[in-house]
């Protein structure tokens, strides 16, 4: 099993195309609980040169779990704005899976703030638990978007997810 | 009763059907990769197509309770549009993927050169993939079709058990039987074959090698021929165990050859209730 990954990323260093056979069969040959980790690694093994070609290759022919790995990896690898094209695109899905994992760190330090906002809110719109998310910045604006959303589920007599709820009560 | 239903487009189907299909025992289904009555007239709308089958698609058929896996291929009505046929391509990026358990719906439609060509690479891409292939046989002259696609599936060398030559009736099974090769039939509502010709069928071939799909798409089909199929057995003296066989073990062992095939987490029990049963909206 770690063979198999060790010879997977003198591969990638050799050849970073390598990567667009190898990244789909990760969780085939090490496992499903590994996947996600392994994954990680071969993404920071592709040398600079290659990163934003295969990155954005590998999130537009993979598969969810594929495309879940690339966007939780943005933020650990060189890439610039280059992975704000696949954050979007993943934003724009309603695949709740890929929304959570387009809205993390990567997302939070370069998103621009109204797309930052919108995307926390269809996050709630979806019945995607904030905790998912990890670290969530509200701003004023942000929290004026999730009261509107909050009146109009009560006045529809649905309930308000927990989550905003704890978000509004702590602005008094 | 529990179904896998071997051939079904549920990209084209709605959220009753899956819910229809769940309450009738279908825990699982293969969406093979096909036409989708409107011509597509580029690589990128194939790309978006294969993008769906291993995610949109699967996502859905999660919240009713059912797992989906898909074959991938470039069909051969758009074989013929040399638009499309780049997409041969870009297929090995896909027959990699978890999700994908067979090379199809590959085959003849009208049994052009451009046709002969696509089969033909697509047969050795499931050699070279080691995947099961999926075979349709043209709807307009159907047995010397079936006759050809045997020959070039011979000529491949795939070995043919891990080949499913789909769509027959009274006129190919034979052939198809003696080849080696898996038999698939489709259920339709009218005209190909209905339940009744298929139990007789069944009664002729035995269970062996037999995969009973529903091929419901975009056209006048029905999602649960199979589950009316399951029923015809036993109103005709099969027992529960040949239906279990048909309808489930078969479809396994067949899609079970790509080694993808992901069942682990699916619940067979056909009493228990299934809570996810409306796709998030996006719209709260
Ligand atoms: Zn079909």
């Amino acid at each position: 099993m770690s063979d198999w990954k060790s010879e997977a990323l003198r591969r990638i260093a050799a050849d970073p195309a390598a990567i667009r056979e190898l990244f789909p069969v990760v969780r085939r040959r090490c496992g499903a609980g590994a996947a996600a980790d392994v994954r990680a690694e071969l993404l920071a093994a592709l040398p600079a040169t290659a990163l934003a070609e295969e990155v954005a290759g590998l999130y537009r022919y993979g598969d969810p779990a594929e495309k879940r790995a690339v966007l939780a990896a943005l933020s650990a690898l060189p890439v610039g704005d280059a992975g704000l094209p696949l954050v979007r695109e993943a934003l724009r899905t309603n695949d709740t899976t890929l929304v959570a994992a387009a809205l993390g760190p990567y997302a939070l330090a370069r998103l621009d703030p109204a797309a930052y906002r919108q995307a926390v809110l269809k996050c709630v719109f979806m019945g995607i638990p904030l905790a998912e998310i990890g670290t969530v910045r509200v701003d004023g604006e942000l929290r004026g978007m999730l009261r509107s959303f909050a009146d109009e589920r009560s006045a529809a007599g649905r309930p308000v997810p927990a989550d905003v709820v704890t978000i509004l009560a702590g602005e008094a | 009763m529990r179904i896998f239903d071997p051939h079904v487009h549920m990209s084209s189907r709605t959220t009753d059907d899956y819910q229809a299909m769940y309450d009738a025992g279908v825990r699982a289904v293969v969406e093979p990769a096909f036409w989708q009555g409107q011509p597509r007239t580029s690589v990128g709308s194939f790309v978006d197509y294969f993008d769906s089958l291993l995610g949109w698609e699967p996502f859905r058929a999660a919240q009713f309770g059912i797992r989906h896996h898909c074959t991938i291929a470039l069909n051969p009505k758009e074989a013929n549009d040399p638009r499309c046929a780049d997409v041969l391509e870009v297929l090995p990026r896909y027959l990699v993927k978890d999700g994908v358990v067979a090379v199809g719906e590959v085959g003849y439609d009208s049994m052009t050169p451009e046709e002969d060509e696509a089969f033909a690479a697509q047969l050795a891409l499931a050699v070279e993939f080691e995947l099961p292939v999926l075979v349709h046989t043209p709807h307009r002259d159907k047995a010397e079709g079936t006759k050809r696609t045997l020959d070039v599936v011979r000529e491949s060398g795939i070995a043919p058990e891990l080949v499913v030559v789909d769509h027959l009736n009274e006129l190919t099974v034979g052939m198809v039987a003696d080849s080696g090769c898996w038999m698939g039939f489709s259920i339709y509502p009218d005209t190909k074959m209905d339940e009744a010709r298929m139990v007789v069928l069944l009664r002729e071939h035995g269970t062996a090698r037999m995969l009973v799909n529903s091929a419901a798409d975009w056209g006048r089909s029905d999602p649960l021929k199979t589950v009316k199929t399951g029923r015809a057995m036993l109103d005709a003296g099969f027992t529960a165990d040949d239906v279990d066989r048909v309808l489930w073990r078969n479809p396994v062992e067949f899609y079970g050859r790509s080694g993808r095939l992901e069942l682990s987490d699916v619940d067979i029990d056909p009493t228990a209730g299934f809570q996810g049963s409306s796709v998030r909206r996006g719209q709260g």
